[in-house]
């Protein structure tokens, strides 16, 4: 009696049907390295650039070969304290209030939905469908009569108004997932509707806020237009110094990579956490 | 003094499709432990869901101890819930979740902490794991931890939506003693819905059997199995389940097998008030006993499943061909394919109505 066994089936397929199989991953493996390179590529030329004196940027062809100096980073550090104070306090400020006001809403369009709460949604979305050029006549209009141009609470305002649509959504899907019946034990201990979002359903989508809160915070802090339009030196933004770092006249790539590279790390940072728990919140359904 | 009683009470979820729960009358007694068992769809949740609270009436209503609280919101019924998943809030520890009703409540924290721990003890729950999040526990410690959170809140009357449903088959059969027991020892009201008839026969003080959101029955579990009203109470009732044939009428009684099964003169008279040339027959499996070729009922057997001290024999009738089941004793039962005969008493043969299902009885 021999030990081994004869296994039928998928361990070895017929030979031209595993070549088409391992070719066909091979291919799908050169065309995701191409994409991905061509994505990244662009950023790894800002970093370079950025290590670069001013004199050997804006070379043809490019040198690769360059004695790496912070000049242009220490440049960047001098120059950037309001630009990055505001942003901070723009994006904290507005996340904090989407969250505020995200919570409340997305829970009177799912655990206890409002009359007409389809057209609510659908509101709420549709706001994100005009651009936003289209309403910046408006909205500086506004701000002059409000006494609100170049305010760090215009911003802060803005921002929210900006992702309160996409956190609704997004807050609204998290708390349709917590079990009903988790809802009802709730109902039946005698918790009304400020301890039931506080107690119960709060902690069980905290994955999900997470993660609706990192994509506000990049998405304000990348904010450019409605800063540029706005504000002027009291409330102008990371964004901003960007454009404030072209001069006029003489050479400034390396200087732009530098504050670009700067402006870039704290988002990269939350994108990072984010897509962690951003898993974790979109499978929250599964760790019911 | 809690009874609890279900007047008219009609659940409708959708206009045109029957109601979910059809004119409910059914009285509950105080202290008494009331199954609700049906097929799934017959209402039996959404009957235990009215009178929580959580689900409305259309029509009629209900009462707690002489309050209607048709109306009345779930947290002021004085009522307790035990969930089918349980319920249990993830983030809460044990004890914050069995407190948390009592909280509501303002309950003072020393007498919370006291009350807690009186009903941990009441249900073998080690201190060790009240600090413990739910996640950290296993099925059957959740499912005593939603006891638990019923038990504190010490309710009027306690529900229990499927409680033991998301055991494994023995740690159900033992948990199902300790509520029946605890429920003694409490002496609170209970209704408690399930779709397995063996929890409801073996739990129930009375069991109310439901389909199509309409009340069949309601008995103490022995009238049940001894009484069926109908062919759906009969068929539901017991397992493995009665033998119902569909059989034509002889005189002096049916015809089955071959042979003619003598029925009362007033179940003969019924069916004939009825006009009926047929009618259905009903005959438990340990009514059926084997009889060593005296019997006149005549089969072949199929199948032989053994149990341990019974065994239940799978059977074919002479004639017509149709199979019957019947429990037989399990030292030695005869072998698949052997030639066998039956002895039936006439008391324990019941006849249903073919079209109504129901029962044909003097």
């Amino acid at each position: 009696m021999s030990a081994v066994a004869v296994r039928p089936g998928r361990t070895r397929a017929p030979g031209p049907q595993r070549f088409r199989e391992v070719s066909g991953k091979v291919g799908w493996g050169i065309v995701a390295w191409v994409v991905g390179i061509a994505f990244f590529l662009p950023v790894l030329w800002m970093v370079i650039t950025a290590f670069k004196p001013e004199s050997a940027a804006e070379t043809w062809p490019p040198r690769f070969v360059f004695s790496p100096t912070l000049a242009e980073f220490r440049l960047v550090f001098s120059g950037w304290g309001p630009y990055v104070t505001h942003s901070a306090i723009a994006t904290v400020g507005s996340t904090i209030l989407v969250l505020v006001l995200g919570v409340p809403a997305a829970y009177a369009l799912s655990v206890h939905p409002v009359k007409r709460w389809r057209d609510g949604l659908f509101f709420f979305i549709s706001t994100k469908m005009l651009p936003i050029v289209a309403a910046i006549g408006p909205l500086y209009v506004i701000a002059v009569k409000a006494h609100l141009l170049d305010s760090i609470w215009l911003l802060i305002i803005l921002y929210a108004a900006m992702n309160l649509p996409l956190a609704v959504w997004m807050i609204r899907s998290f708390m349709l997932e917590v079990p009903g019946e988790l809802l009802e034990a709730a109902e039946l201990d005698g918790a009304g509707r400020i301890r039931e979002i506080r107690e119960v359903i709060l902690p069980v989508i905290s994955p999900g806020l997470v993660s609706t809160a990192l994509i506000c915070v990049i998405f304000a802090w990348n904010e450019l237009f409605l800063a540029l339009n706005l504000t002027v030196t009291n409330a102008a933004t990371m964004p901003m110094y960007l454009i404030s770092s072209v001069p006029q006249e003489g050479l400034y790539i390396a200087h732009l990579s530098a504050a670009a590279t700067v402006a870039s790390v704290p988002v990269i940072i939350v994108g990072w956490i984010a897509q962690r728990s951003l898993v974790r919140g979109l499978a929250m359904g599964a760790i019911k | 003094m809690t009874q609890v009683s279900y007047v008219s009470a009609t659940r409708v979820y959708t206009k045109d499709a029957p109601p979910a729960v059809d004119a409910l009358d059914l009285e509950i007694k105080d202290g008494e432990f009331m199954v609700l068992v049906g097929p799934s769809g017959s209402g039996k949740t959404t009957a235990l869901r009215m009178l929580a609270g959580l689900e409305p009436l259309d029509a009629g209503r209900v009462e707690i101890g002489d309050r209607d609280v048709t109306w009345v919101p779930p947290k002021d019924r004085d009522i307790a819930m035990v969930f089918q998943n349980y319920a249990l809030y993830p983030n809460k520890t044990v004890a914050e979740n069995m407190g948390f009703a009592l909280k509501m409540q303002h309950v003072a924290r020393p007498e919370r902490d006291r009350r807690v721990r009186e009903a941990a003890r009441l249900l073998d729950l080690d201190d060790m794991l009240l600090d413990r999040k739910p996640k950290a526990l296993s099925g059957g410690q959740r499912q005593r931890v939603a006891m638990g959170r019923a038990i504190v809140r010490e309710p009027k009357v306690f529900l229990m939506d499927e409680p033991l449903s998301n055991l494994d088959a023995k740690l159900r059969v033992q948990t199902r003693s300790q509520i029946a027991e605890l429920q003694r020892r409490l002496g609170v009201t209970t209704v408690y819905v399930t779709h397995d008839q063996v929890e409801a026969m073996t739990m129930g003080h009375r069991v109310a059997v439901l389909a199509g959101g309409k009340l069949q029955q309601c008995d103490t579990p022995r009238h049940l199995y001894d009484n069926p009203v109908n062919q759906f109470v009969a068929g539901f009732i017991g397992s493995p389940a009665m033998n119902l044939q569909t059989v034509p009428l002889a005189d002096g009684g049916a015809r089955l097998a071959g042979t003619v099964i003598p029925l009362p003169a007033a179940v003969r008279a019924a069916a004939s008030q009825a006009g009926l040339h047929e009618l259905v027959l009903g005959i438990r499996p340990e009514h059926l006993h084997l009889a060593d070729g005296a019997g006149e009922i005549a089969g072949e057997v199929m199948l032989v499943e053994e149990l341990g001290a019974d065994a239940l024999l799978h059977v074919r009738l002479a004639g017509a061909g149709d199979q019957v089941v019947t429990r037989t004793e399990g030292r030695r039962p005869p072998a698949p394919g052997q030639k066998v005969t039956f002895h039936v008493q006439p008391d324990d043969v019941f006849a249903f109505h073919p079209v109504t299902g129901a029962r044909l009885a003097g």
